[in-house]
């Protein structure tokens, strides 16, 4: 369609001259020189002169239009695109990437790339206009078009130049784009430890860094352009002149008519208007070739292949599920293992409690288990299936992790507990009982519907991680993993918490715990250091560990 | 926050430009925060017209060469032809040389103030109170300082040049048409004339639909930052349907607004065109009606039909540029929104300073209420002597974490005062009191970068490790702030060279809490706030830091908000809270025997940490 609106508009920019001209011929200049045209010949020239620039007009409007609606069309698939490999790509490919770079991505990347999309129909319209001018310059004379044959390749060649030239700033301010992007969406998450730290100032000096870095590179990328766009400018006017310089000696040697000179430079006036916008296509295009590639370095991102698919009822089910960790090893990149030759099992329907120094690795294995990385060397088998083998689908409905720090979304209440939208309210409620989180929600001036604000701020730490709790109990999970899910929330509530756990346990449960009476939930504990299992029993065998002993008895011999 | 508000309008309420948005004030406001727009302005605009007429003279010239230098088919005056020749390349060549040092200035100036505006513009969002922050979404705020500005950037790359080139082509084309018939331009002068109007009036609307856009474009960030930032949460419970759903809408919402816009980009580029349709239409009827009155021939006519064609470069550009306008104008309504916010909690210009040491604090009569409504503290009096270590117990949703920031001036009361060593604290300097009081949230949010930047980050140090000598005296900095908690066997895993990962995620939460504690120690303040400083931690560090803490506090009131009781046991003073209220102050003893609120908190505690044998 926006072609299509070029091409009107390239017919009709031609047509409009041949109509001025034709006007001028037997309109204009006759009733000076003959006297008064009849008043038709006067109507049908002013209607002919109307009905032209409206019909390039009305090129002029469908080509801006579509080629608007084409670049939306083009963003907006590349958004879906980059959301669709956002949810899809592993947990640890996000943990590698700042989020202020792939926001860049949504943001900058996809505009540049669409960038060229608006003045590419109507580049096209003066290749085509070029084209149709070239051939009726032949028609006039060969020497002549031999000029405009010289000139316009020229364009293209500029073209290279300039692209090779720019490629690099422009990449640079593209990665300079990101890298503000980064240290602004870090800077303000942190906020709170800016304030507190009275960190504004550095704050001020990093992004200070990054926006002046970007400056530079943007003069930098001004300066090439500069050169590039006046070139752009004068080519046209350079090729009048010679027009006219080669159209005095045609027409010396009797090749040409004057008529056919001034025809001439007419048609490398009105080229210059769209040889501009060609101009602006060509800018346009090393960025958006530095932003496509860098698009593409997330959207051919491997995205894990999707396991295979079970066919059976194996899954199916609201039974405990049995749990068996063999020779697990994991480690963070290139780090030091967290996690060594982890051997254990948990029986379907156990609660067992995991124990453990700060940074001993607990979280880490409540996230191995949860199957949100995976495992370094060794298995994971739950419900006597590789954990690997499992559907995603499968995994997040029979597994759910509580994790130490409660991310709520900026919603409402209740659809931070029901988290895909397939519980009842009765279900959430209850969810929320046990939780010890419903009174507080009731008592909210819109309950259940009241949005939390981002990140869940406007709740304390406590009222998180009791909502976070509440979306795990809700989905009813068969392995329930619950990653020192009560580290907030004071002995009090706590022990209601932990009251409603031990009557509504029925699913397999891994505890992480701290305190002695969250250990006293589970039938057997893990004793987790060094990143091995150093010991497993029941809570009083383990008091004879005397590492163990030391790190959960530290509260009473403080006072005793 | 407003309950009702939906999560996508949220942000809008907040930062938002008051009133209808206009052009004139726009730039009005625009200039008042970006001066350096203005600076050398003039000579920039005299290359402008060094372009234009450049432009201008060329087709002149080669008018002039035909006419004057060719009498005829086959007669040619060669010497005229060549001087006329050279004076046009003269002109280009001038043209040439003048726009690319035209641009040059633009490109450099408008970086510059871009550049400037982005960092003021982080300033200011920096300088806004917790609360503040907490209501706006911080995605939007990342996009007043990248999005919004890059949208400047482009109408700087893209427009701004035409934007001040266009007019003048186009009075010089009219001079030009004067010089044929005055009587003709005045009447294509008024044929045009109303442009204007309809031109402003489309315009009116189109910045409405452009600030939308923005909007749309803020909401559309905030909610791939928060798919983000959650993604751990997403893949553990299968929501990615849901968030695809979400993030989904908002993508769709933004384009539908983008097409809607675009509505209007195709339009107004045409205006230009459709009242040239009427002029020519136009002068062709009354030049020709009015031929012998005005003194036209047939050359004069026709030469201004031409210049009508003329006008309609300058116009289809400046229409073009107008739409680019008010794009950039949209964004920077949100950006001037952003900066000329008030600042709910300002610092005073003249603030007393705190002496190093021990701070006393005397709170009377303290109120605070959220700016929803929630009243947190009512009626708070207290008297904490300097030395003090107090420990601040209480359910959660009681107000003592609220208690806490109003300490460290994160809000200010809303009725009461809080005063530090007999100053009112909101009468002390910034700096003074930053480093004076320090406190350690719960969320220990550490920094992309290595542990030991970001322990030292608590003190004056720079952050960047320039030689070696300068690197041992980090190092040994470091140590030292561990060694004193007790946590030097930690920094023996973890070297202070090790890097943290994005909000410190290569850490447990625990050790993010260690890190966080090691920082405060480095500054060694005179008030410490500790809320739920070590609530991730494993009990045998917990009370290995609670007793070095202890031993630290002499010299310093310390002040810590606690869920475990143990904490509370080893403090000279308990202030408990209830639902707002300071209902209990005492040694822990006193208060464990008083039977109140305090002793069934602490009998859950024990409850919960005593081994049953």
């Amino acid at each position: 369609m926006s072609l299509t609106g070029a091409m009107v508009y390239a017919l009709a920019s031609v047509l409009t001259t041949e109509v001025l001209g034709g006007v001028t011929d037997s309109v204009i200049l006759p009733t000076f020189e003959d006297g008064p045209r009849s008043g038709r010949v006067i109507m049908w020239a002013a209607l002919a002169l109307a009905g032209v620039v409206v019909f390039r007009s009305a090129g002029v409007v469908v080509r801006r239009y579509y080629a608007g609606v084409t670049s939306e069309q083009t963003q907006v698939s590349f958004h879906r695109r980059l959301l669709d490999k956002y949810l899809e790509l592993p947990l640890s490919w996000h943990q590698r990437r700042q989020t202020g770079q792939l926001l860049a991505h949504v943001d900058n990347d996809v505009e540049k790339v669409a960038e060229p999309l608006h003045p590419l129909p109507l580049s096209l319209g003066a290749v085509g206009m070029a084209v149709f001018s070239a051939a009726s310059l032949l028609l006039v004379d060969v020497i002549l078009a031999a000029v405009a044959f010289v000139i316009f390749p020229t364009l293209f060649g500029l073209n290279r130049l300039y692209s090779n030239m720019v490629e690099e700033p422009s990449a640079a301010v593209q990665a300079g784009v990101g890298a503000t992007s980064a240290v602004a969406h870090e800077s303000f998450d942190g906020a709170l430890i800016v304030k507190t730290l009275g960190r504004a100032g550095h704050e001020h000096t990093r992004f200070a860094a990054a926006a002046y870095a970007l400056r530079r590179d943007q003069i930098k990328v001004g300066y090439i352009r500069a050169v590039f766009e006046s070139t752009l400018d004068a080519i046209p006017s350079i090729g009048v002149i010679v027009v006219v310089l080669v159209g005095a000696y045609r027409l010396d040697a009797g090749a040409i008519t004057r008529g056919d000179l001034v025809q001439v430079a007419v048609l490398f006036t009105i080229l210059a208007f769209p040889m501009r916008v060609f101009g602006y296509f060509l800018e346009g295009i090393p960025p958006a070739v530095v932003a496509r590639r860098r698009l593409d370095s997330v959207l051919t991102e491997q995205s894990p292949s999707p396991a295979p698919l079970i066919v059976g009822n194996l899954f199916n089910g609201d039974k405990p599920l049995k749990v068996v960790v063999d020779d697990l090893s994991f480690g963070y990149g290139d780090q030091p293992a967290v996690l060594r030759d982890v051997n254990f099992h948990l029986d379907a329907g156990e609660v067992v409690a995991l124990v453990g120094s700060t940074g001993s690795g607990k979280s880490t294995l409540a996230m191995l288990l949860a199957g949100l990385v995976p495992p370094s060397t060794g298995s994971i088998s739950v419900g006597d299936r590789e954990l690997s083998d499992w559907t995603p689908t499968t995994r997040t409905e029979a597994v759910a992790l509580v994790f130490q720090e409660a991310f709520l979304f900026g919603a409402s209440v209740g659809s931070n507990i029901d988290m895909d939208g397939s519980a009842g309210h009765d279900d959430v409620v209850r969810a929320a009982s046990v939780a010890q989180i419903d009174d507080f929600i009731t008592g909210l001036p819109m309950g259940y519907d009241t949005i939390v604000g981002e990140r869940g701020v406007t709740l304390s730490g406590g009222q998180r991680q009791r909502v976070a709790l509440a979306r795990a109990l809700v989905r009813n999970p068969r392995f329930l993993i619950l990653d020192d899910a009560t580290s907030a929330v004071d002995p009090k509530v706590e022990q209601l918490i932990l009251d409603g756990l031990r009557a509504e346990l029925s699913t397999t449960t891994l505890i992480v715990a701290q305190r002695v009476a969250t250990i006293g939930l589970a039938d057997r504990v893990l004793y987790l250091s060094g990143g091995r299992i150093q010991a497993q029993g029941s809570h009083t065998d383990l008091l004879d560990v005397p590492g163990y002993r030391d790190l959960v008895t530290a509260y009473e011999t403080a006072t005793t | 926050m407003d309950p009702s508000g939906s999560a996508d309008s949220g942000e809008a309420a907040l930062f938002d430009v008051p009133g209808e948005l206009r052009t004139v004030d726009l730039i009005r406001r625009g200039l008042a925060v970006s001066p350096e727009i203005k600076q050398g302005l003039i000579p920039t605009v005299m290359l402008g017209v060094a372009v234009v007429a450049s432009r201008l003279s060329v087709p002149v010239v080669v008018e002039r060469a035909i006419d004057g230098g060719i009498a005829g088919d086959r007669s040619v005056d060669f010497d005229y032809i060549f001087g006329i020749a050279a004076a046009a390349a003269v002109a280009v060549v001038f043209g040439w040389v003048a726009g690319i040092w035209a641009e040059r200035r633009l490109v450099e100036r408008s970086a510059t103030a871009i550049a400037n505006l982005r960092i003021r513009t982080f300033d200011r969002i920096h300088a806004f109170s917790m609360s503040d922050l907490n209501e706006s979404r911080r995605g939007a705020l990342v996009s007043r300082v990248t999005s919004d500005a890059e949208q400047l950037t482009r109408f700087a790359q893209w427009g701004l040049f035409a934007f001040s080139i266009e007019p003048m082509v186009l009075v010089g084309v009219l001079v030009a048409m004067s010089l044929y018939s005055w009587q003709l331009t005045v009447l294509v002068i008024l044929i045009y004339l109303p442009v204007w109007p309809v031109f402003r009036s489309l315009q009116r609307q189109q910045l409405k639909v452009y600030d939308e856009m923005r909007g749309r474009v803020g909401d559309m960030l905030s909610s791939f930052s928060e798919t983000l930032g959650g993604a751990a949460a997403i893949r553990a419970y299968g929501a990615e349907r849901r968030f695809d759903a979400q993030v989904r809408h908002d993508i769709d919402e933004r384009y539908r607004v983008r097409l809607k816009a675009n509505r209007y980009f195709a339009g107004m580029f045409v205006m230009g065109d459709l009242f040239s349709a009427v002029a020519y239409v136009v002068i062709l009827l009354v030049g020709l009606w009015q031929r012998h009155t005005w003194g036209l021939d047939g050359g004069d006519l026709v030469a201004i039909m031409f210049l009508v064609s003329l006008l309609q470069q300058p116009i289809s550009e400046l229409s073009e540029v107008l739409d680019q306008a008010q794009i950039a104008a949209a964004s920077w309504g949100k950006i001037l929104g952003v900066l000329e916010r008030p600042i709910d909690v300002s610092e005073p210009v003249d603030g007393c300073l705190l002496e190093p040491g021990p701070i006393s604090i005397e709170v009377q009569d303290l109120d605070f209420t959220y700016r929803g409504g929630d009243q947190a503290l009512r009626g708070v009096t207290v008297s904490i002597p300097a030395g003090t270590n107090v420990a601040v117990v209480g359910q959660t949703g009681s107000g003592k974490t609220t208690f806490a920031k109003l300490l460290c001036r994160l809000a200010d009361p809303t009725a009461g005062s809080i005063k530090v060593n007999g100053a009112e604290l909101r009468e002390v300097d910034a700096e003074s009191r930053i480093s004076a009081i320090r406190m350690v949230p719960q969320d220990g949010f550490l920094f992309d970068s290595t542990i030991a930047d970001n322990v030292l980050m608590g003190s004056d140090e720079p952050s960047e490790a320039s030689t070696n000598g300068h690197r041992h005296r980090r190092d040994a900095q470091v140590r030292e702030a561990f060694e004193v908690l007790g946590l030097s066997w930690w920094l023996d895993r973890h070297p202070p060279t090790e890097s943290v990962g994005q909000r410190g995620e290569n850490l447990s939460v625990g050790e993010r809490q260690l890190v966080a504690l090691a920082r405060a120690q480095l500054a060694d303040p005179g008030l410490l706030i500790l809320d739920e400083a070590t609530s991730a931690v494993d009990p045998e560090i917990d009370e290995a830091l609670t007793n070095a803490l202890q031993r630290l506090s002499t010299g310093r009131t310390m002040l810590s908000v606690a869920h475990r009781l143990s904490t509370a046991e080893a403090a000279d003073l308990v202030l408990v809270f209830d639902q707002g209220q300071l209902v209990e102050a005492g040694s822990h003893s006193d208060l464990v025997a008083g039977g109140g609120v305090y002793s069934e908190l602490h009998r859950a505690w024990i409850g919960n940490t005593r081994t049953a044998r």
